[in-house]
């Protein structure tokens, strides 16, 4: 009876929005909990990489896999605190960080040329030769100023991609 | 749901991979440009993708059923509510139930003699046949007090022609039959549905075949071929989406239908959702409770349109005469359309559409290359 458009209270809200450094607001927190039930198909609390797959979208994208390493059975609370690098309130920073965070999976805190083909590989597919990669990665980073025996850290990535503008904004929609 | 509406339209294009998604907008503007570590590691794009899908994605919005909004938020109108849900449980509901079981004991003691019977007869056996079951179909429509308003002429029985339409609900099979004696082609269904299936509308030519086996397809795709060429035949409807839409989108339609090489009449149904929500989400609900949902509400509200017929044109392959089918049922209808298959329900993408991102992003970086 009456509205009861959510089951979270503002307690709940305002715990998931300090878990995620207020990069969402109270309401988009509503609706992405609405798509986590939604995609949490099983109702067990947790969004399965199987669930997650269940998307197209999401399933055609070519990091998928990768991605799923990040998000196989993450909680709400781990679900939203995965989106803040998408949101329009926060800094480049942690934008950077975040696709960091991508290329780093064993988060050693380096990114080896190794790491950086891997993803590469998973962009291109069958489309490039694995020595057609490894010679397009190895010229770039040499432009760069870097070897390919050198590992790439934090830093390096800031200074890489601090000047370029990242559009990395995804809009949570209010209904 | 209006907002919902407009903020989705965009993903339309998603399907799509354009060449800006994938290259920094710089990049594009002054072209002969080397390719930089910078623009290597930079993978914003595909995560953006990847994250919008995961907060919202347009395959997931057709399948979605919406609840009812409820109205007995104050004093004064609860009790209305309450006297609602009295009469709508313990009357109409009833009323209903007793009309339906009326309709079957008429239904079976004139379809079987008529079956057994009138074996000489074919023609005669046919004819009565077909009124029996439109009749069946106005006694299901009469029992969620259907109120139907079908716009347009009514489709005429020739052969050479296949009626095309959107796919809501098995009630748009009902709400279709019970004006013309269609012969449908339909997923086989378990339970009192299938035997329905294969006793009652086997007689007005109906075709049955199953999703998921690959093979039946090729026999469908015969019997087709073979029911248009038949002059005396019942006029076929197809739901070209292949699964129940949720009546606000339209997924893709196979092409099947489309390359008989004879007149497609399409046909928009939109549903009302002022009393109840018409779509059946069949992994969630059975076919049962579905109609018990239609029978406990006041009325099921709809409009049919049935369209003007149109050919394959000179140069136009199959799928793009779908579309262009697709258009105008959704024009009608007030859908939109999104470019996914309606089988992703039950199956995975092909890698196919991930290669295609591949590609671009492969060749965007050989011919940046190349220029050096």
């Amino acid at each position: 009876m009456g509205n009861t458009s959510s089951m979270l209270t503002q307690y709940d809200i305002e715990e998931v929005q300090e878990h995620c450094n207020h990069a969402f607001s109270q309401q988009e927190i509503v609706s992405l909990y609405h798509r986590f039930c939604q995609l949490d198909r099983s109702g067990s609390g947790f969004i399965s990489a199987d669930e997650f797959l269940s998307v197209p979208e999401f399933a055609v994208n070519p990091l998928a896999e990768r991605l799923l390493r990040m998000l196989d059975g993450l909680n709400f609370k781990e679900f939203v605190a995965f989106l803040p690098a998408f949101s329009s309130r926060t800094s480049l920073q942690q934008k950077i960080e975040f696709i960091f965070k991508v290329y780093d999976l064993d988060c050693n805190g380096k990114v080896t040329f190794d790491d950086v083909l891997n993803v590469l590989r998973d962009l291109t597919g069958s489309f490039m030769s694995e020595q057609q990669r490894q010679e397009v990665l190895t010229r770039v980073l040499e432009e760069a100023g870097y070897t390919p025996d050198s590992s790439l850290t934090l830093p390096d990535f800031m200074k890489i991609l601090g000047n370029s503008d990242l559009k990395m904004e995804v809009e949570v929609p209010i209904d | 749901m209006a907002e919902a509406l407009g903020s989705s339209s965009a993903e339309m294009d998603l399907d799509r991979p354009n060449l800006e998604e994938y290259l920094p907008t710089d990049s594009i503007q002054d072209s002969p440009k080397n390719l930089h570590l910078r623009d290597l590691l930079d993978i914003s794009p595909t995560l953006t993708e990847a994250a919008g899908a995961i907060v919202d994605d347009s395959f997931t919005r057709c399948f979605k059923s919406n609840p009812p909004e409820p109205w007995n938020w104050n004093i004064y109108l609860f009790p209305l509510w309450c006297l609602g849900v009295v009469v709508r449980y313990g009357i109409l509901f009833p009323l209903r139930v007793a009309v339906l079981a009326i309709g079957w004991i008429v239904f079976f003691s004139a379809f079987f003699p008529v079956h057994f019977l009138l074996k000489g007869y074919p023609k005669w056996r046919r004819k009565l046949e077909r009124k029996l079951v439109e009749m069946m179909c106005s006694v299901f429509v009469a029992s969620w007090t259907g109120v139907v308003k079908y716009h347009g002429p009514r489709p005429s029985t020739r052969p050479h022609q296949v009626f095309v339409a959107n796919h809501t609900s098995m009630i748009d099979f009902i709400i279709l039959e019970q004006m013309t004696a269609f012969a449908v082609i339909m997923q086989k269904h378990p339970g009192w549905v299938g035997f329905i299936q294969k006793t009652i509308l086997e007689s007005v030519g109906c075709i049955w075949f199953n999703r998921t086996e690959s093979k039946d397809r090729g026999v469908v795709g015969r019997k087709l071929r073979e029911h248009v060429q038949g002059v005396d035949n019942n006029p076929l409807l197809i739901f070209p989406e292949g699964t129940c839409v949720n009546n606000h989108y339209t997924v893709m339609f196979k092409k099947g239908a489309f390359e008989l090489g004879c007149a497609v009449c399409p046909i928009a149904i939109k549903y009302n959702k002022i009393f109840v929500d018409a779509f059946w989400n069949s992994k969630k609900q059975s076919f049962t409770m579905h109609l018990v949902r239609l029978m406990t509400s006041w009325a099921v509200v709809c409009d049919v349109w049935y369209l003007e017929p149109q050919y394959l044109r000179p140069g136009e392959t199959p799928i793009e005469f779908a579309e262009r089918v697709r258009d105008m049922i959704s024009a009608r209808a007030g859908l939109k359309k999104v470019p996914w298959d309606g089988y992703l329900k039950y199956f995975r993408p092909s890698p196919k559409h991930t290669e295609r991102k591949q590609q671009i992003f492969a060749e965007s970086i050989l011919r940046r290359l190349e220029r050096k």
